[in-house]
């Protein structure tokens, strides 16, 4: 237990320093941007109507104390992280003056359900088809579904979100292709509400289990056929275990520690799928955000939702870090 | 070399077919050295003509005669995967080596910020570096960006190869016939891992073409210079598949998913190679 501490303390350093490098990457890269966003807001209120050249200098003057930008870079900096603590990261600039973070709030709760789910039942599906299929190695079923499997694999991520919109909006109109709830119901926790969510969010997912699936069920079946050829397998075979034991508690068990790791390490890839995702089905979710703010200039929305995903993904990956022990007790919590 | 090469392709059909398919689209590509039409003219074929003699693979609503535009297009994407690979196996490989070679402190520091950069997601911060640079991140840029974000998984699986091979016999002998530490990483322990080297660099330009493709299909790349992406947009932009022009987005889907597949097929079956015990129940040994 003492061992386990120490462990999980060295971790949450570790997921510490994660986020400082990538918060302080994300505003260096930011802060080099061209668009100044007070001289947008400013080109925005001069060309609705004319004012006196004191009153929009004194308008520039207020403007770039609310963006922060009156004091040098390093200063900035400071600013900035020690803004970042309490959750503020400055007005955006496409829905000015909302806060940036309040934007991404919104977003949020679709982008980690939409994530959650899918890559859940992704990996759990994929890893025990995978499983089976390593171990069943004469199964026809199995074998035809590799064959899927490879062939579905090297399929771009936004080729298959616009299959899906073409043959579910098109050819067969039956789910919707785009939003997150339809127009007509109103955002509440209503059995109309959940079930309207439910429904839009079929087609996003399902774009994304069907790219998910085919890595998992490759890499498990992988290292299952390489884990049926160890002494202990024949050795229980031989023993007279049953075959649903073995391969449940037996084989797909050990090899199930090496695929925790590997969806430690795929979240930040999975992430920036959904971006694609949400922008072809026009998913109120965080990457739909980031496009609009990318496109927009906003640079205080585009460094919120990277904050966000840096903190996010580090932490995702640190909560997997630290169920890793406690499923293989092999790994000596170091 | 060689004769490792012989033996993948004699026993091994997954290599066989990834090398034709990326051979296919290589050769695809360097038709782009004998085009007779410039790729980033617009107008000068008949807009929205099907598949025919005349025009291969058709042209698009921008009057671009889609073969030859195509041969471009893979001859940069490809050419930025190749970049993207090539640097960031040389981040790997130095990493890896040190790491595994010199171990204690050093080994520490560089693992630590190896695993900074695994949970670093990297689409955002490419859309940053968008953000800023807009239609001044061309190729290489990008390419380099992309190199110092595509080392990390390597490093480690380099890093644990070296680490056995610091205590073999070989390793000793030349540590005591006097070999500095650099020369024993570059000479005596490289060539371990050029197989890994390999396999993940086909991996890597999977992963980079991907992100690419993925860019640009946002629009957040220099669309001007022709690549798979950049076609993708401009077809989406035209709505190709609404007014039926489907041929300007389905050939490229094609050819790419052909790219990827054999890139696959070649890391998958290289892979395979590394481990012996698979190597062996292949050749039915």
């Amino acid at each position: 237990m003492y061992d386990y501490l120490i462990f999980a303390l060295k971790r949450f350093l570790q997921l510490l320093a994660v986020v400082f490098a990538g918060i302080s990457a994300a505003f260096l890269v930011s802060h080099l941007s061209p668009i100044s966003p007070v001289e947008t807001i400013i080109g925005r209120v001069a060309g609705q109507s004319t004012y006196s050249p004191g009153a929009i200098n004194s308008l520039r003057e207020t403007l770039t104390e609310i963006f922060g930008l009156n004091v040098p870079l390093h200063e900035q900096y400071f600013n900035f992280l020690g803004r970042f603590v309490v959750g503020d990261l400055g007005p955006s600039l496409i829905a000015f003056p909302t806060p940036a973070m309040q934007l991404v709030m919104l977003a949020l709760p679709w982008t980690v359900g939409l994530l959650t789910l899918s890559t859940i039942f992704t990996w759990l599906v994929g890893n025990i088809l995978g499983g089976l299929a390593g171990y069943y190695q004469n199964s026809r079923l199995l074998k035809a579904f590799g064959v899927v499997a490879i062939g579905v694999q090297p399929i771009p991520y936004y080729i298959v979100a616009f299959l899906m919109v073409i043959i579910f909006g098109f050819l067969w109109p039956v789910l919707p292709i785009s939003g997150g709830f339809a127009m007509n119901v109103r955002p509440s926790w209503s059995p109309e509400f959940v079930l309207s969510v439910l429904r839009h969010a079929i087609l996003p997912a399902t774009s994304l289990v069907i790219v998910g699936l085919g890595t998992w069920f490759l890499g498990m079946r992988a290292l299952v056929s390489n884990i049926v050829t160890e002494d202990y397998v024949t050795y229980a075979e031989l023993a007279g275990v049953k075959r649903d034991r073995i391969v449940g508690s037996y084989v797909i068990r050990n090899a199930l520690v090496p695929q925790l790791t590997a969806l430690a390490m795929a979240l930040g890839g999975i992430f920036s799928g959904t971006v694609i995702t949400e922008q072809v089905f026009a998913y109120p979710g965080l990457g739909s955000l980031l496009v609009r703010a990318v496109n927009g200039g906003d640079s205080a929305v585009v460094l919120a939702v990277s904050c966000i995903a840096v903190v996010a993904v580090a932490s995702a990956i640190f909560l997997i870090d630290m169920i890793h022990p406690l499923l293989d007790p092999r790994i000596k919590a170091e | 070399m060689f004769s490792v090469f012989r033996d993948l392709l004699r026993y091994n059909i997954e290599f066989a077919i990834g090398v034709v398919l990326v051979g296919a689209i290589t050769i695809f590509s360097l038709l782009s050295f004998i085009s007779p039409v410039d790729p980033v003219a617009i107008y000068t074929a008949i807009p929205d003509q099907p598949p025919s003699a005349q025009y291969w693979f058709g042209t698009n609503s921008r009057g671009q005669d889609l073969f030859w535009h195509l041969t471009f297009a893979f001859r940069n994407t490809l050419s930025f995967g190749v970049t993207v690979a090539i640097l960031s196996r040389i981040i790997s490989i130095t990493v890896g080596l040190t790491a595994g070679y010199l171990g204690g402190w050093v080994d520490r520091v560089l693992m630590f910020v190896n695993d900074i950069f695994v949970a670093i997601p990297i689409f955002p911060i490419l859309i940053l570096f968008y953000f800023v640079l807009r239609s001044g991140l061309d190729t290489f840029t990008l390419a380099l960006i992309m190199a110092c974000f595509g080392w990390p998984f390597d490093a480690r699986l380099i890093r644990s190869v070296a680490l056995g091979l610091k205590h073999r016999e070989f390793t000793r002998h030349a540590v005591f016939a006097g070999m500095p530490p650099v020369r024993i990483m570059f000479e005596e322990h490289l060539p371990y891992v050029m197989p890994i080297v390999f396999s993940t660099a086909m991996a890597n330009m999977i992963w980079s073409i991907g992100l690419q493709v993925t860019l640009a299909v946002l629009g957040f790349t220099n669309l001007n210079i022709p690549t798979v992406g950049t076609a993708l947009y401009w077809a989406n932009n035209h709505s190709a598949m609404v007014v039926g022009v489907w041929w300007w987005i389905i050939i490229p889907v094609i050819l790419i998913v052909l790219t990827f597949l054999g890139l696959f097929l070649l890391a998958v079956s290289m892979n395979e190679y590394i481990d012996p015990r698979s190597r062996l129940r292949r050749m039915g040994a």
